[in-house]
């Protein structure tokens, strides 16, 4: 299922979540519970040990999930064994990509990935200078690849970004790592400005947490909206409190129902182009 | 140092940048700067950056001939005397560079990560020296096994961030540092602590540390009327070795050898995600780790090892990717020398040369011990710091190990604690 379906009719809402966080079993339970919810795609994190982009609420999951067994081949079973229907992307770190399977490079680990339902990529470390090889396994076997677009993005990388990026542009709200906030940061509405007239869909992350926000940013132009750090606490909260699994993933999908109203009430919000 | 290789990101197959995308510009600009101001002087940058270093670094450092060792292994031991450097460690010349570079650049702040503390105290020491905030990012672990460091850093004015994530050494104190790079990005330079991290880091800090090897080589050719047979310096990161190595790599006559940690063992314990060893050069395979393509202990997942030394400077999972590049053209020899052996010549060279050396350095002259029959006739070493504040730890590991050549360390007990 190609990425870009997700922005096709409104405004997408894409969850993230560490595949494995807290156990492998409960994290199935809460991704599926984020498509009840109205996910329209989501990003799985695959735990990768150095997550050097990602804030402490990230990390903690990527190490709770590292120590209750996560590993690429789980990973892909973890896939497997997910029953929802929407395009999912594996978020992770470069190392992981290149290592994977008998031949040097990407290749491997891009063909694995298809053959068990990925849609695309998310490679924070991974600049679209060094993404050649991660961007020709892609074609070949008919996978996105999704940039980031950072407010200090250069417009020169913006340019080079441009040629490879498809699926979705990955618009950063806000300089540093991962992590939920309590406003929303004016670099967004620059940043989607910046790249308005690129033909795929814009889809804002870092720093969304609430419905508000959701609604906020997509009003102001977004595509869609990414939320991590603030469906992560939910998961961290209830591993920490040792609640049921169904109370967590209730929890989950109300929170994922919020945030694609949210998003929703932006869209009616926005000027309507003019019908001819 | 030269020009024509200021604009390629890559030794071979390693190197490049691989950082998130917010630290993109911040690279591109600091590659800018690499090649205005270090490779072609602009404003004057170079000689300011020499002339700091003489005055306040006390270069040049002497290339002093060791009469004991000299004479116990029967050929010419040099040591390149990095540990009478300001601050007691080849550390300073890089710090002092990158400083530097920040003000010319027009920074505000200064961050840095530190393993052993030995960078921390130079990036302290030059940023108090030039007048810049300063934040060094510390793991727990190498906080507690390094206090006269910490605290050396805070004498000069520097915060301490303590990493707690993981084991708490120099892999997480490093991820930690490049987080807080990415939210600040705009005001803040990152002085990375050795030869590795994305382009232009590792050739930039290899052009600081180059003035080592630039004067050995001048020192012996002057002192002995040729080159030496060989040039022997210790790696964890690489800073000290690429510092040693950098003028000697195209006098294809003088062989180098790199001398890791050899750790307790060299077996890796894959299922824990351990080795306890921190022999990248020796054991690593290729990957990507914070910001560059190198060699580094990972298991077959490609998640990254957990690296012992005891050693907190070579105590790391990665290694420059010159370095790697140097071993696999064959042209840098890696070895490795175990924690027993690196403890043993630590009281050697103290007791022998009246030099108490980092415990890092020790493996070098480990290496010397047992492998001096190898060498040629003319052996620099290279000293790459002074072992104040490792006395904590080898007093420690001293007392757990049956060592022959160890001081009777009993008086201390009798007064209660080690008394540092």
């Amino acid at each position: 299922m190609g990425l870009e379906s997700a922005f096709a009719d409104e405004p997408a809402f894409v969850p993230y979540l560490a595949a494995g966080d807290p156990n492998y079993e409960d994290s199935l339970a809460y991704v599926e519970a984020l498509a009840e919810g109205g996910a329209d795609a989501i990003e799985l994190g695959l735990p990768f040990s150095e997550p050097i982009a990602e804030g402490t609420t990230i990390q903690n999951a990527i190490v709770r999930a590292l120590e209750s067994g996560m590993t690429v081949e789980r990973f892909f079973e973890f896939v497997e064994d997910l029953d929802v229907d929407v395009p999912l992307v594996c978020m992770t770190y470069y190392n992981l990509i290149y290592q994977y399977g008998a031949d040097e490079g990407p290749r491997p680990f891009v063909e694995k990935a298809a053959d068990v339902g990925i849609s695309g990529f998310v490679v924070p470390d991974l600049p679209a200078e060094e993404a050649g090889p991660l961007r020709d396994a892609c074609d070949e076997f008919g996978l996105d690849l999704v940039f980031i677009v950072a407010p200090t993005t250069t417009p020169e990388r913006l340019e080079r970004m441009r040629e490879q990026v498809s699926g979705y542009v990955y618009v950063q709200a806000r300089l540093g790592v991962t992590g939920a906030r309590d406003d929303v940061d004016d670099a967004t509405e620059e940043s989607l400005a910046r790249i308005a007239d690129w033909d795929v869909p814009k889809a804002v992350g870092f720093g969304i947490k609430t419905g508000d926000h959701a609604e906020r940013i997509v009003g102001a132009g977004a595509d869609g909206v990414i939320v991590g750090s603030a469906l992560v606490d939910i998961v961290a909260e209830g591993y920490e409190n040792g609640d049921p699994t169904a109370e967590v993933a209730d929890r989950l999908e109300a929170l994922a129902r919020e945030l694609k109203d949210g998003a929703l009430r932006g869209a009616q919000e926005r000027p309507q182009p003019e019908r001819t | 140092m030269s020009t024509e290789d200021a604009h390629d990101p890559k030794f071979g197959e390693y190197g490049g940048q691989f950082v998130p995308e917010a630290l993109m510009p911040a690279i591109e600009e600091l590659a800018d700067a690499y090649e205005r101001y270090v490779l072609n002087n602009e404003d004057g940058f170079m000689d300011e950056f020499r002339s700091r270093l003489a005055d306040f670094g006390g270069r040049p450092t002497p290339l002093q001939y060791a009469d004991q060792l000299s004479e116990r292994y029967d050929t010419d031991v040099y040591l390149k005397r990095e540990d009478l450097l300001h601050g007691g460690a080849h550390k300073l010349n890089n710090a002092l560079g990158q400083v530097l570079l920040a003000k010319y650049m027009g920074k505000e702040r200064i961050i840095a990560e530190t393993g052993a503390g030995q960078h921390g105290t130079a990036t302290a020491m030059a940023a108090a020296h030039l007048d810049m905030p300063c934040e060094i990012y510390m793991g727990e672990t190498d906080i507690a096994r390094q206090r006269p460091n910490v605290f050396r850093i805070k004498i000069n004015g520097s915060e301490v961030v303590p990493v707690t994530v993981g084991r708490g050494t120099l892999k997480e104190a490093i991820s930690e540092t490049m987080r807080e790079w990415a939210t600040t990005v705009e005001n803040t330079h990152y002085v990375i602590g050795s030869v590795v991290g994305p382009h232009p880091f590792p050739k930039m800090v290899r052009d600081f540390q180059s003035v080592i090897s630039e004067e050995a080589r001048e020192q012996a050719i002057e002192q002995t009327g040729g080159l030496p047979t060989d040039v022997v310096a210790c790696a964890g990161g690489g800073s000290n070795t690429m510092g040693a190595f950098a003028e000697f790599v195209d006098d294809e006559e003088v062989a180098l050898h790199a001398v890791e940690a050899g750790g307790s063992s060299l077996t890796v314990d894959e299922d824990e995600g351990v080795a306890p060893n921190s022999a990248t050069l020796s054991t690593g395979d290729e990957g990507v780790l914070h910001g560059a393509r190198t060699k580094l202990l990972q298991d077959s997942d490609g998640q990254i090892m957990e690296s012992h030394s005891v050693s907190a400077g070579l105590d790391y999972a990665g290694v420059g990717p010159e370095l790697a590049h140097l071993v696999d053209e064959g042209r840098v020899t890696p070895v490795n020398v175990d924690d027993d052996l690196a403890l043993e010549a630590f009281h050697r060279l103290s007791q022998d040369e009246g030099i108490i050396p980092a415990l890092e350095t020790a493996h070098a002259f480990g290496y010397l011990e047992k492998y001096h029959e190898d060498l040629g006739d003319t052996v620099v070493v290279n000293v790459s710091g002074r072992g104040d504040k490792d006395l904590e730890t080898v007093i420690e590991e001293t007392t757990k190990r049956d060592l022959d050549i160890a001081p009777d360390m009993s008086i201390l007990q009798r007064m209660g604690g080690s008394g540092l």
